[in-house]
């Protein structure tokens, strides 16, 4: 069958796609939250203020509540732990996700993956969604051995891919740069 | 070392989507990355996502014509159809997300300036799950085409914004749906930013006069297509 092929959200995705509930990975006050907090910035680097940033990840204990998890769907032991964040850009392009940091992921072939999540951008003037992933500036013995980020050969490129560690405890620091200068890498999934 | 650990493998969309650098469509110049895209492994991230369901929606939320004091003008649609994956499988419980401008072709959004009428029965966003079938139903209002600055006398056909989640990661889709017969295709850098013919023609929904509601309302029909798994994928494959 054909696929349906994807569009732009264009200008306007306020109307249908924003949840009151959606930065939330996990309830407000839950122990041991952190916040993800960054802008989209376009080519020129100004703020990109009518993207949506998107997030899914596994839980502390590197779990998914999902059916196709082969090691089997488990509900987390955080409560409310939704795994999937949204948010949508502000006036200054910043968005924010609260959640818990994820547990390592075993691929299948052995390696380990350093905790991550990946992140969706949909924005006016992208026709397909752009996919990236957070991982933690403070891992560096698991960022070292994981293989989506030994993949990339330039150290300055990894970086992008990097949430920085802010002043506030649990705070993070992520910028979207969709083109140009230091542009994030994304990702062909 | 094998871990065990054997992960179902999602299609590539090769050649479907639009490309992201694509001048034609100007708000692309400034936004599209430059960079090419990293090839990444679908491993458990990839292939799991958000399960959203009942729990995203309350009742009235797939009619956009009753949710206000009074009936929203224009004309009343069924818009109805399947979340299907490539093999036809139905994804069934699943988010369907929708919004649109009002049948003058006018957002209700601080942004939209265009000089059509706001309608007070009508905000122009829908949401509801599929059925066991994958199927999704919603009563809206046909939406206008509006101008837009993107090139000189530039009008977006038609259309209505879906949003897909599928069951995986890789399957999530945002994408418009078009009315049959549109005259303003030709001229739509976004509609015709899709290479494919045949794939263009997937984005258009079906009028059927057996969707109709007599003396109520006009029907159509559009099935959505989400990546479909391949066969079992091999850890020395699975970097393609």
């Amino acid at each position: 069958m054909t696929l349906t092929p994807s569009q732009t959200v264009g200008p306007f995705l306020a109307i249908g796609l924003p949840w009151a509930d959606g930065p939330y990975v996990v309830p407000e006050g839950t122990p041991g939250a952190i916040t993800i907090t960054g802008r989209v910035l376009d080519g020129a680097g100004d703020p990109v203020p009518d993207a949506l940033v998107e997030t899914w990840q596994a839980d502390p204990n590197s779990r998914f509540n999902h059916p196709d998890d082969p090691r089997g769907a488990v509900t987390s032991a955080t409560p409310g732990f939704r795994g999937f964040g949204r948010s949508a850009t502000d006036q200054n392009g910043g968005f924010r996700i609260v959640t818990v940091r994820p547990g390592p992921l075993p691929t299948p072939a052995g390696a380990t993956e350093a905790p991550h999540l990946d992140v969706s951008v949909f924005a006016r003037g992208l026709l397909d969604r752009v996919v990236t992933r957070i991982y933690f500036a403070d891992e560096g013995q698991a960022n070292a051995a994981d293989p989506v980020l030994s993949g990339i050969a330039e150290p300055e490129r990894r970086e992008t891919l990097l949430a920085e560690p802010a002043r506030q405890p649990g705070a993070f620091l992520f910028d979207i740069r969709l083109r140009g200068e230091r542009e994030t890498v994304f990702f062909d999934v | 070392m094998k871990t065990g650990i054997v992960l179902p493998h999602y299609q590539r969309p090769d050649g479907v989507h639009p490309p992201l650098d694509y001048p034609d469509y100007r708000s692309s110049l400034l936004r599209a990355p430059t960079q090419p895209l990293v090839p990444m492994p679908q491993w458990l991230t990839e292939v799991t996502g958000p399960l959203l369901g009942p729990d995203r929606v309350t009742a009235g939320d797939a009619d956009l014509t009753t949710r206000h004091a009074g009936e929203p003008l224009g004309e009343r649609i069924i818009l109805t159809g399947r979340v299907l994956d490539s093999d036809g499988r139905p994804v069934p419980d699943t988010l369907v997300e929708i919004w649109q401008a009002n049948s003058a072709g006018r957002y209700a959004h601080v942004v939209d300036d265009h000089p059509a009428p706001l309608d007070p029965n009508f905000d122009g966003g829908g949401r509801c799950v599929t059925d066991s079938d994958g199927r999704y139903r919603f009563i809206t209002i046909k939406p206008g085409p509006y101008p837009w600055r993107n090139h000189l006398n530039a009008w977006r056909p038609a259309h209505i914004h879906f949003s897909l989640f599928g069951r995986a990661f890789t399957q999530r889709l945002i994408t418009q749906m078009y009315f049959p017969g549109d005259p303003l295709f030709a001229q739509d850098p976004i509609f015709n930013s899709v290479p494919d013919p045949k794939a263009r023609e997937a984005m258009i929904a079906r009028f059927d006069l057996g969707l109709t509601i007599p003396d109520w309302a006009l029907g159509f029909e559009w099935d959505i297509v989400l990546r479909g798994r391949t066969a079992t994928v091999f850890e020395t494959e699975e970097h393609r």
